[in-house]
């Protein structure tokens, strides 16, 4: 068990002149949201140009904390920054895909998209104030459908996150009681249930327990079977969590006017459109410690844009609009100077 | 005078080989005195590393930071009260269940086991408790769990939640994961290493002293009740705290089955969350703000002060046994 | 006269006999207690070894069942992908345990030659036995976040090397504790005799009593590296985790712990079992090592 010194010595000198050479791995952290996606496309991405990208998922907030500090060639995250913090810190922020969060239910004989809620209700919910899945509130909506009086548990992350970030925006929004006492942010003070780390600890718990409700993003939703709710959306519609619900919110989504790509898209008008849809962004240094590093991250992005529809929708994403991508290659142009 | 000459050359050469070696002997302490201090210098460095970092909360929170249940991301307010219950709780409900079992092991395997199966039980038990602890956590998520939340927590919330004083300790919805959950798992994990340690101190008892209470038409029972135990009496006890300590400090096997909630609650089947789960699940995205990896850092460092307040009484009883058996 | 002695002699076996018959009945309860107390410890016994046999019977069970030639050959795979291993993770994991390991043990056993031949009986070295043995039962996230602001921070990355420091920084307590124990059952008279044909100090710890006691102090780095495998904690912080193969100890690496960290909370099937395997493979680990440090140990122990 026991490495002689002169070993460890030759692996310790063999292993950093292995590194200072140029290292064909780019490093990225941040969303859990995107980590499917980002999972594929750097396979499917090596298998093509043995470039490694390694995404770890460690949330939104590390992310940006990451990106900041330098210590990862690119950060993800599904909080967009305000121009001013982007100018503040020296980055640039580009979207990357589209999803959509989606409050999953398991319910011992109720079948995806079965159960209908609307914002304010959802947000009822997650206040505490409504505790049982035979409630009036949700019976109103319901109507015809047979709901248990079984309790109703709350699951929500036990990290901050994007996804987070863009489901309590919703709610923020929908719901005035809980933009008054909760807010909004990456991680928030929740007033009821468990706290599950990661999409896969909140899809964990809420296959787990009868009578849970959780939000994930789609892709661990599909990838899981587990049933999803079918919201209210803005125009008063009731839409499923579909490719074209997503693809509907993004396409009203105003990019054009927004500086830096800041735009929050949740909440979005259109009769199809999914209430709670979300962009996941890219933060990248204007000012790396590794051009060329940062260089072949751009041009990953730009494989991914070209190539990498097919799989994110195959895992519950959307791909952006052509002319979004115009805009970010202009984008790039402008403010990146390698 | 040839002779005279090499006694002269052999001696120059002695005295030579002799200042190497007192110099080579210098060294050799100097090098070994120089690791036996760095192990000293890690542990203060460390405690000092944390209370550096957790300044600003303290200064921001003062002893609020310790007594209040806010812990809230969005308007940086943090209050550590409810992680710092959870961590207490669930150790004090592992030591609980852990130690009246991990005694009856200790007793079964010195006094009742026939001889043929000491070794291999022994060995068995001390081998299970180099098991890593994110098998326990793993266990307490998919098998634990659904068991308890299916079979066990609907009973108690009927029948125990329903008590006078007591009940609302045992009220809650039949989740599975919780407190109580946490509490179990942590039992689990500590069995085999107080056991084994309690096996080592019971064996360290005279068997004069035993033999003379058996003579004397002792039962089994008597001599352990007045001669094992009280002569162990402060090594038993240290053994306990030593498995406070790794109860306290036990971050992946509550993660899992805690439930990460700060709401507080007293009911053993809610959930909520310890200092070491908060750590792991939170400080990734805590560097965002630098109060809030502050109130994290400050968090490790009541931790390792908790830690500390247990383990130094075990220690000086440990140490008091140790006296007395002499060595 | 006659009638007195008598009734003397009646009360008298009539206290024998209640004397007798409260003895029995004492001796009874006595019994009694014992069995109930015996069997309760039985019990006890039985019902702590159920639940851990049920623990090891699950993790053999389900572990089992995922063991495949492919983890070994395979990287860890993408969620939704059917196929894959471990084998980056398991490398990652060794490769980080060796080098803790390399870097902790020269230390540890090195402090523990100093606390038993130069610091023995003296305040020095029970000032330094007793903050070594809190340093030993410190909680591994500490040790991690110590590491974190030492070596992770300030040098803008996670790093595998960051992650065998913190893993090095675990093992050296053990080291310490169990060389110094080894050294002090070596008995007395060795060093007397070598003292007494003028073999300096250094000479005689390197080559005779490191040599007596070396089954002991391998066992104890056996035991330390056992420890270290399984811990997951201040890898979070350190070393954090790779989807592919790497060899860069710059960079961070993929290990075992944080991958089954990952992949068991995962609501992904496939990765749940490849969780459970890593879980296995690090058991089986353990309780190798565990033996080998046993066997090694224990016929020292008979010949002292």
């Amino acid at each position: 068990m026991k490495i002689t010194l002169k070993q460890s010595v030759l692996a310790v000198c063999a292993s950093l002149s292995m590194s200072l050479s140029f290292a064909a791995e780019i490093t990225g952290a941040g969303a859990t949201f995107v980590f499917p996606a980002m999972s594929r496309w750097s396979s499917d991405y090596n298998a093509a140009t043995q470039v490694k990208v390694n995404y770890q998922s460690i949330g939104s907030g590390g992310g940006i904390a990451q990106v900041k500090a330098k210590t990862v060639d690119f950060g993800s995250t599904d909080a967009p920054l305000k121009p001013e913090e982007l100018a503040a810190a020296g980055l640039v922020q580009f979207p990357s895909v589209i999803g959509g969060v989606v409050p999953v239910v398991n319910l011992k004989g109720i079948n995806a998209g079965q159960v209908k809620l609307s914002g304010k209700v959802l947000g009822d919910i997650f206040l505490g104030k409504i505790t049982q899945w035979n409630a009036p509130e949700i019976a109103a909506l319901n109507a015809g459908l047979a709901l248990p009086n079984v309790r109703i548990t709350v699951v929500h992350r036990s990290d901050g996150s994007g996804t987070t970030f863009n489901f309590v925006n919703y709610l923020s929004k929908v719901n005035a009681e809980w933009k008054a006492k909760v807010g909004e942010g990456v991680a928030v003070r929740w007033p009821t249930g468990l706290g599950g780390k990661g999409n896969e600890g909140v899809a964990a718990y809420t296959k787990r327990i009868n009578g849970a409700l959780g939000y994930v993003e789609l892709s661990y939703a599909t990838l899981n079977k587990m049933s999803h709710i079918s919201m209210q959306n803005a125009a008063g519609k009731f839409v499923q969590p579909t490719l074209d619900s997503f693809r509907a919110a993004a396409a009203s989504a105003d990019w054009k006017n927004s500086k830096d790509f800041y735009l929050v898209i949740t909440d979005a008008p259109g009769a199809a459109s999914w209430p709670i849809t979300a962009t996941n962004f890219m933060l990248m240094q204007k000012l790396p410690t590794s051009p060329e590093r940062a260089k072949a991250a751009l041009e990953f992005f730009k494989w991914v844009y070209a190539n990498g529809s097919k799989s994110a929708e195959a895992l519950g994403y959307v791909a952006l609009p052509n002319e979004l991508v115009a805009q970010i290659n202009a984008y790039w142009i402008a403010n990146l100077k390698y | 005078m040839p002779f005279a000459t090499t006694l002269a050359v052999n001696d120059q050469r002695l005295a030579a080989i002799a200042q190497q070696d007192a110099r080579k002997d210098r060294a050799f302490a100097w090098l070994t005195g120089l690791a036996a201090w760095s192990v000293f210098f890690t542990l203060l460095a460390t405690i000092g590393t944390m209370f550096w970092g957790g300044r600003e909360a303290f200064s921001t929170f003062g002893f609020g930071f310790i007594t209040s249940s806010t812990w809230d991301p969005v308007n940086l307010q943090f209050g550590a009260f409810v992680p710092i219950y959870g961590t207490l709780v669930t150790s004090v409900i592992a030591l609980v269940i852990a130690v009246p079992i991990s005694f009856g092991i200790a007793v079964f395997l010195t006094e009742l086991a026939p001889s043929w199966m000491r070794r291999p039980v022994g060995t068995a038990i001390e081998l299970l408790a180099g098991i890593p602890s994110i098998v326990y956590g793993m266990w307490g998520l998919f098998v634990l769990v659904p068991f308890l939340g299916e079979h066990v927590f609907p009973w108690v919330d009927a029948n125990l939640g329903q008590l006078w004083l007591i009940g609302p300790v045992f009220r809650g919805p039949p989740l599975g994961v919780g407190m109580g959950t946490a509490g179990l798992v942590l039992a689990i994990m500590v069995i085999p290493f107080i056991a084994s340690v309690l096996r080592e101190v019971f064996l360290s008892v005279p068997s004069q002293l035993k033999e003379s209470a058996y003579a004397l038409g002792s039962t089994t029972t008597e001599v352990v009740w007045h001669i094992v135990l009280p002569y162990t009496r402060s090594a038993s006890i240290g053994a306990i705290f030593l498995g406070l300590g790794r109860a306290l400090g036990e971050t992946m096997a509550v993660t899992f089955v805690l439930g990460n909630s700060f709401n507080f609650s007293p009911s053993l089947l809610d959930p909520g969350t310890s200092i070491t789960a908060t750590i792991a699940n939170e400080f990734a995205e805590a560097s965002i703000s630098p109060l809030y990896e502050s109130s994290l850092i400050a968090l490790a460092f009541v931790l390792f002060m908790v830690v500390l307040a247990v383990l130094i009484p075990a220690k000086l009883m440990l140490r008091q046994l140790a006296k007395r058996a002499g060595t | 006269m006659s009638a007195n002695s008598g009734q003397v002699a009646q009360s008298d076996s009539a206290r024998q006999i209640s004397k007798a018959d409260f003895a029995e009945r004492r001796y009874r309860k006595r019994k009694i207690i014992n069995g109930v107390m015996l069997t309760l410890s039985a019990a006890a016994a039985l019902f702590g070894l159920f639940w851990l046999g049920w623990i090891l019977w699950t993790t053999l069970g389900k572990g089992a069942a995922a063991m495949s030639l492919s983890l070994f050959t395979e990287m860890t795979p993408p969620p939704g992908v059917e196929s894959g291993g471990l084998a980056n993770a398991i490398f990652g994991s060794m490769l980080i345990c060796a080098l803790g390991t390399a870097m902790g043990a020269p230390i540890g056993v090195a402090a523990g030659v100093y606390l038993a031949e130069y610091a023995n009986h003296t305040k020095r070295g029970e000032a330094i036995r007793f903050i070594n043995d809190i340093l030993l039962s410190a909680p591994s996230i500490v040790l991690g976040l110590f590491v974190y602001g030492l070596l992770v921070k300030p040098f803008g990355g996670y790093s595998a090397i960051a992650g065998s420091v913190a893993l090095a920084l675990i093992i050296i307590p053990v080291v310490v504790r169990t060389t110094d124990e080894m050294l002090k059952l070596v008995p007395t008279q060795m060093r007397e005799a070598a003292l007494s044909l003028g073999i300096p100090l250094w000479k005689m710890n390197i080559q005779i009593l490191a040599r007596a006691a070396w089954p002991g102090i391998l066992t104890g780095i056996l035991l330390g590296v056992a420890r270290i495998s399984g811990e997951t904690a201040p890898l979070l912080f350190t070393a954090l985790g790779n989807q592919y193969w790497s060899t860069d100890l710059t960079a961070p690496m993929a290990n075992l712990p944080k991958v089954i960290n990952d992949f068991a909370m995962s609501p992904f099937e496939y990765w749940n079992s490849l969780a459970w395997a890593g879980a296995f493979l690090i058991t089986l680990f353990v309780l190798a090592l565990s033996l080998i440090a046993r066997t090694l140990s224990a016929p020292k122990k008979a010949d002292l």
